[in-house]
């Protein structure tokens, strides 16, 4: 395999990635507060048929990003209130969210554009175009160094940039704030926050609406960044591949990032190389290209992450002693 | 005889006289989509056209997952709708345990056979619609590097890669295919995401024509290419006004052909195995407005040329699903 390639499959990587992080930072959030979150699926999906109807519609992809981002909150608000002020089950609300969301969007969009659940295809103003870095073409003459500016690092779409820096900053959040304490206080020991005087209840919905934010970017850039138009159920289980990175990552920012890298490596490496042949071995099977991301994910979990401890109180809805 | 029964009687009888008034065709897409601008919207095309010029009318039901197929044939079959077409090779297991349940009924199914004496079986012949825009392909490449994308990895699809691995060899046999399947699982007819990464790396690789043959997969296939400025050729439908001037030119399947043929027939539908191919005018390759710009004058003669010869049977191309292997690669 020669450098060009190399620059070329992580170079997807980044693209594949992306919704990834997004989605794995969303339920990082939603679960460091204690509030388990199936439905990450389901909201990047409103998101991304949100994002695109909106968008085909007014010809502005920051209006369709709004209306997306908007459309996932409100999905986690619900999911909030189902679980924090009705006490309900976390789980069973994160399903019933999925399949509310991939039922309504094709109905929606069927009704909308008569087009069998999908968007017209978006095209110009109406989606992210990919951003050339400033001298790309001068510097990416330089061998080596040169295309990883120019080929990896610059045209990707904003969204990308986005993603890459939202770890970063979901870690400072975390990490190196009064707020970001008191969420991860509010998902290991809510009774002790409660006895501080701090609102578990408003913490909670804080941590869910920021969820609702970032899986809303992820479902933007699905349907607006990386596709140009939304199709029925295009999310294709990335909020479970999300959660499974997030496990992978014992809920941490950094980990999270190179988690979701990693899944992303794997896809791309799966797309690019359909057949490999070894010497001595044959062709490798498609199929078995394609597997490989799935085992390789089952081999990580089983061997090599350790014991995953997830927050304390997580799942379990706070309820006030009297 | 009490009364019951005979109420029971009554109401048989007429639910049986509503039935036979009730004698529409219907259609059922597959998991594409009714809309994935390709297959099964060709095959929505056919129903609408046929409702135009008989002014009848017709069900349909668009699948929405594997375990509906038997139920969706025996809903239609048993509401009396006759004849009952189906679009796509994964109804034929369903259809092969349902239809003889209903002899009266008469079924078509598209891209498969299935033996049974109430069953229309209509294939095409895609490897000879494939080698014309192969060669069209193989007659434009400048980096003499053309992908291939295909939907789900079924013997159907290598026939579509097949042909037109001979019709770009015909045109320059030293030109490189790239050959990616999406997937193995009906979900690879409805990925665009993937179909577009797929047509990236294969431009990564020096393809600047790439040919796909996958659904509404081929949508995500035809974006990355327009994209990236190079040229898509499409599938089933006419696809090249999706990116005008961007679309090099699309292989004709005439599904719309076949359904409406199939709806036309009626009660007395003929049944047996229904081959459209070249000379038949069931495939071919689109050539509009949209791709006049892209195809010479020169280049049509070649392609018209071929065409002829493949019809009279002067050259043979070979058929991926006769030996499951492909002379050329």
């Amino acid at each position: 395999m020669d450098f060009a390639t190399l620059i070329q499959i992580l170079d997807s990587m980044l693209r594949l990635s992306a919704p990834l992080i997004f989605a794995c930072l969303a339920g990082l959030f939603s679960e460091r507060a204690g509030i388990f979150d199936i439905g990450l699926e389901g909201k990047m999906l409103a998101s991304a048929f949100f994002s695109a109807a909106v968008a085909a519609s007014t010809g502005s992809v920051w209006a369709g990003m709004a209306c997306g981002v908007f459309a996932s909150m409100v999905l986690a608000a619900l999911h909030g209130a189902a679980s924090i002020t009705f006490r309900g089950n976390q789980l069973i609300s994160g399903v019933a969210i999925n399949f509310f969301a991939s039922g309504m969007t094709a109905l929606i969009g069927q009704n909308w554009f008569k087009l069998g659940g999908r968007t017209p295809s978006l095209s110009g103003d109406s989606r992210f175009l990919p951003l050339e870095w400033p001298l790309a073409e001068t510097i990416g003459a330089i061998p080596l160094v040169g295309s990883v500016y120019s080929e990896l690092l610059s045209g990707h779409t904003l969204l990308v940039y986005v993603a890459l820096l939202a770890a970063p900053v979901s870690w400072w959040v975390l990490f190196r704030t009064r707020f970001g304490l008191r969420l991860r206080a509010v998902g290991e020991n809510p009774e002790a926050v409660d006895t501080g005087g701090l609102s578990v209840a408003g913490l909670r919905y804080r941590a869910t609406l920021i969820c609702g934010l970032l899986c809303g970017l992820g479902g933007a850039y699905l349907s607006t960044g990386f596709a140009a138009g939304f199709i029925r159920d295009m999310t294709a289980g990335k909020g479970f591949i999300a959660l499974a990175a997030l496990i992978f990552a014992k809920w941490r920012p950094g980990y999270a990032l190179f988690a979701c890298l990693l899944f992303g490596l794997l896809e791309a490496i799966a797309i690019r190389f359909q057949s490999i042949e070894i010497s001595g071995v044959g062709t490798v099977p498609l199929q078995l290209m394609q597997a490989l991301p799935y085992i390789l994910t089952v081999i990580i979990l089983a061997g090599f992450v350790g014991r995953a401890i997830p927050p304390r109180a997580g799942g379990e809805p706070y309820i006030k002693e009297r | 005889m009490g009364k019951s029964s005979r109420t029971l009687a009554i109401a048989a009888a007429v639910s049986a006289a509503a039935f036979t008034a009730a004698a529409d065709p219907a259609i059922i897409y597959d998991l594409g989509g009714k809309f994935d601008k390709s297959f099964n919207e060709s095959a929505f095309r056919g129903a609408e056209t046929w409702k135009e010029k008989s002014g009848g009318e017709y069900r349909e039901i668009e699948l929405q997952s594997q375990a509906q197929r038997e139920q969706a044939i025996r809903r239609l079959a048993e509401a009396g709708n006759n004849p009952v077409v189906m679009t796509g090779f994964a109804f034929a297991a369903a259809l092969s345990s349902v239809a003889p349940e209903f002899p009266d009924t008469k079924f078509a199914i598209i891209d498969m056979v299935v033996d049974e004496p109430n069953v229309r079986s209509v294939v095409f012949k895609e490897h000879e619609g494939s080698f014309l825009v192969g060669l069209v392909a193989g007659l434009t490449t400048e980096s003499n590097v053309v992908g291939f994308v295909g939907g789900m990895d079924i013997p159907l699809i290598r026939r579509f890669a097949c042909g037109y691995v001979q019709g770009v060899k015909a045109a320059n046999a030293d030109i490189r295919i790239i050959q990616n399947m999406t997937g193995n699982e009906p979900s690879a007819w409805n990925d665009p995401v993937k179909g577009a990464e797929l047509t990236r790396a294969q431009i990564a690789e020096g393809a600047d024509i790439v040919y796909h043959a996958a659904g509404g997969t081929g949508v995500g296939v035809l974006q990355a290419a327009a994209d990236a400025g190079i040229l898509g050729i499409g599938v089933d439908a006419n696809q090249n006004h999706l990116h005008p001037g961007s679309v090099l030119t699309s292989m004709l399947k005439r599904v719309d052909l076949a359904v409406e043929e199939a709806f036309s027939g009626g009660g007395d539908l003929q049944t047996g195995i229904v081959v459209l191919g070249l000379a038949e005018d069931g495939v071919g390759y689109a050539l509009d407005e949209n791709n006049a710009s892209l195809i010479s004058a020169e280049m049509k003669s070649t392609v018209d040329d071929y065409r002829s010869k493949i019809m009279s049977g002067e050259i043979a191309v070979h058929d991926y699903t006769m030996d499951d292997s492909c002379p050329q690669s």
